[in-house]
């Protein structure tokens, strides 16, 4: 040891403090007397290692440039279509639990009994392999199910990703952060500023709200379905706002042929007071308030 | 100027001894790359933990404008990639970071399992290093959430869902991660709280025992 105290030594002691007067002469040891190559940690070995440090960390800083960390849309609880998706380090686990025997009735031989094993004994492996043996390839129990184990790991990662990029292609979904960057790559393209999800959209209101053709959807029972100020319930859309998305020849379209849920008025009321609605609804735009 | 004031401090306290026992420390031939190439491998626990430094520095820049709440947490993030001077950059490295340190947590874990480092006397050491490896994956269960977005927000439903599905104790554990019946608004503030708090702590108070260890027995030696 570079710092043992003789025993005889004589402690002095610097004021009344505990600490004793220090007689270090500074100079490191001379490691001549290790076998081999030895050398001290600070500064020899450090400096090399800081050279190293500093190349990965440049790397490292470029790779964050390069590929900016992944964000997708805001968290809507609501979303059924979502694929869900641990991050890559479980996805081992996550596969792993698919299987029948593991899953379902005999999930508790999944969550807790088969990953319980392999982690326990990974946690008491020094109480496990007691041999004084060290080289691996000495060791065939251990080695073999440590190999084991990393092939199933790697495995069953793979299945899972494979999968995942299979749900997602027969679902037609791309990831949700490739969508916003592609989506916001499109907006900067197209000059215009990059599209804010974190703003609630603004809530519209009816432009106009008193113009006869709001008589003509009262008596039509467009607010039935659209509610009285035409704000939408359930999955009938709003009108507020409709403007921005149909135009008027469209608006004409819907309420002539109808869609999906949304019946055909082509018999309830005349070409006139389509036309007169269709000329108020599109109207509707939030940028009118 | 700067050894006089090292002087004075150390006439006092005697601070000395204290880095000198780090900086002697002899880093024998059979782990020292520059010898050996393939002693590379010793070179993973290092890296981890060069890795773990910048998971911690980078976090406590993240806080500074993270917001842990689900109504601002997805606009803080989003503020921080886009708007925030080298918030990319910073984010960047936390996101990427926690994968490298998991892969470089493995490595050092793989070396030391076939290099048999783990036997005696080395047995605590292994242990405690098992710990910190849950540690770490709770670290990344827990920050996976914090964006708030789809992503984050499903995984934790299924990964707190599969944890709920143990028995007896299963219902408790998913009671203390959702803090109520759903991923919600209590989720996302414990988990910022395990996230930023707890596990570092456990972390932090693990590496100073696998450290001191390696101080004290040393690495172990050539095969
Ligand atoms: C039976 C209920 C019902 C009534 C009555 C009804 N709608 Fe609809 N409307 C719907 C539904 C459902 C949709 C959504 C259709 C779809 O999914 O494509 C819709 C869609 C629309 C759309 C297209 C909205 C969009 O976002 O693309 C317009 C415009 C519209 N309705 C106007 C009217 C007008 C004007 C009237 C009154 C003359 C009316 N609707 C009456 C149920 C109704
Ligand atoms: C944040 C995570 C960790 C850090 C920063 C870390 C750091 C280190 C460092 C710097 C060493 C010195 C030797 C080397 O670099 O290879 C070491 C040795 C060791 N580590 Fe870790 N480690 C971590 C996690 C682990 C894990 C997960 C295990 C295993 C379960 C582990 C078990 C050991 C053991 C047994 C030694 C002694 C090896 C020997 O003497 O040869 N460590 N660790």
């Amino acid at each position: 040891m570079a710092h043992g105290h003789k025993s005889n030594e004589k402690v002095v002691y610097v004021g009344d403090s505990r600490v004793k007067r220090s007689n270090h002469p500074n100079i490191p040891p001379d490691y001549t007397s290790f076998p081999g190559k030895s050398e001290a940690f600070i500064p020899n070995f450090l400096l090399k290692e800081w050279m190293v440090g500093c190349v990965v960390l440049v790397g490292f800083l470029v790779w964050t440039i390069a590929e900016p960390a992944p964000l997708g849309y805001p968290a809507d609880p609501t979303n059924a279509a979502f694929i869900p998706m641990p991050d890559w380090y479980f996805l081992f686990l996550y596969q792993f639990l698919k299987y029948p025997y593991v899953s379902q009735d005999y999930i508790l031989l999944g969550t807790l009994g088969v990953p319980g094993v392999m982690f326990g004994a990974l946690m008491l492996a020094p109480f496990l392999d007691t041999g004084k043996e060290r080289r691996f390839y000495r060791r065939p129990i251990a080695s073999s199910l440590m190999f084991l184990s990393l092939i199933a790991c790697i495995y069953l990662t793979i299945v899972s990703w494979d999968h995942y990029q299979h749900t997602l292609e027969a679902n037609g979904q791309i990831p949700e952060h490739h969508e916003r960057e592609e989506k916001a790559r499109e907006a900067a393209e197209a000059g215009e500023e990059r599209p804010n999800y974190t703003k609630p959209a603004p809530v519209a209101s009816l432009v106009d709200a008193d113009d006869p053709a709001m008589e003509i959807a009262k008596q039509a029972n467009c607010v039935s379905c659209h509610a009285a100020d035409l704000k939408g319930q359930g999955s009938v859309p709003a009108l507020t706002g409709i403007g921005d998305r149909l135009d008027k020849d469209q608006l004409v379209d819907v309420i002539t042929n109808g869609r999906g849920g949304m019946p055909q008025f082509k018999d309830q009321l005349s070409a006139e007071e389509i036309d007169q609605l269709a000329t108020w609804l599109s109207k509707q735009k939030v940028a009118a308030e | 100027m700067f050894k006089s004031v090292y002087n004075w401090i150390d006439e006092r306290l005697d601070i000395t001894p204290l880095w000198r026992d780090v900086a002697d420390h002899e880093v024998p031939e059979h782990v020292n790359p520059a010898h050996h190439f393939s002693a590379f491998v010793y070179c993973f626990g290092g890296l981890t933990f060069f890795i773990t430094v910048i998971q911690i520095l980078s976090g406590m820049f993240l806080t500074m404008y993270y917001v842990p709440d689900i109504i601002n947490a997805y606009a803080s993030v989003d503020y921080l990639q886009h708007q925030v001077a080298f918030g990319q950059i910073v984010r960047g490295m936390h996101h990427f970071g926690a994968s490298l340190v998991i892969v470089m947590m493995f490595l050092h874990t793989l070396r030391v399992f076939f290099t048999g480092s783990y036997k005696a006397p080395r047995e605590m050491n292994w242990v405690v290093g098992m710990l910190i490896f849950f540690i770490m994956l709770g670290l990344g269960f827990t920050g996976y959430l914090l964006p708030w977005d789809n992503k984050a927000y499903y995984a934790t439903k299924v990964g707190v869902e599969i944890a709920a599905s143990v028995p007896v104790l299963g219902p408790y554990i998913a009671d203390f991660l959702y803090g109520g019946d759903i991923v919600g608004a209590q989720t996302l503030t414990r988990f910022f709280a395990i996230h930023v708090f707890f596990l570092p702590g456990a972390l932090i108070a693990m590496l100073a025992a696998h450290f001191i260890m390696i101080r004290r027995q040393g690495i172990s030696g050539p095969l």
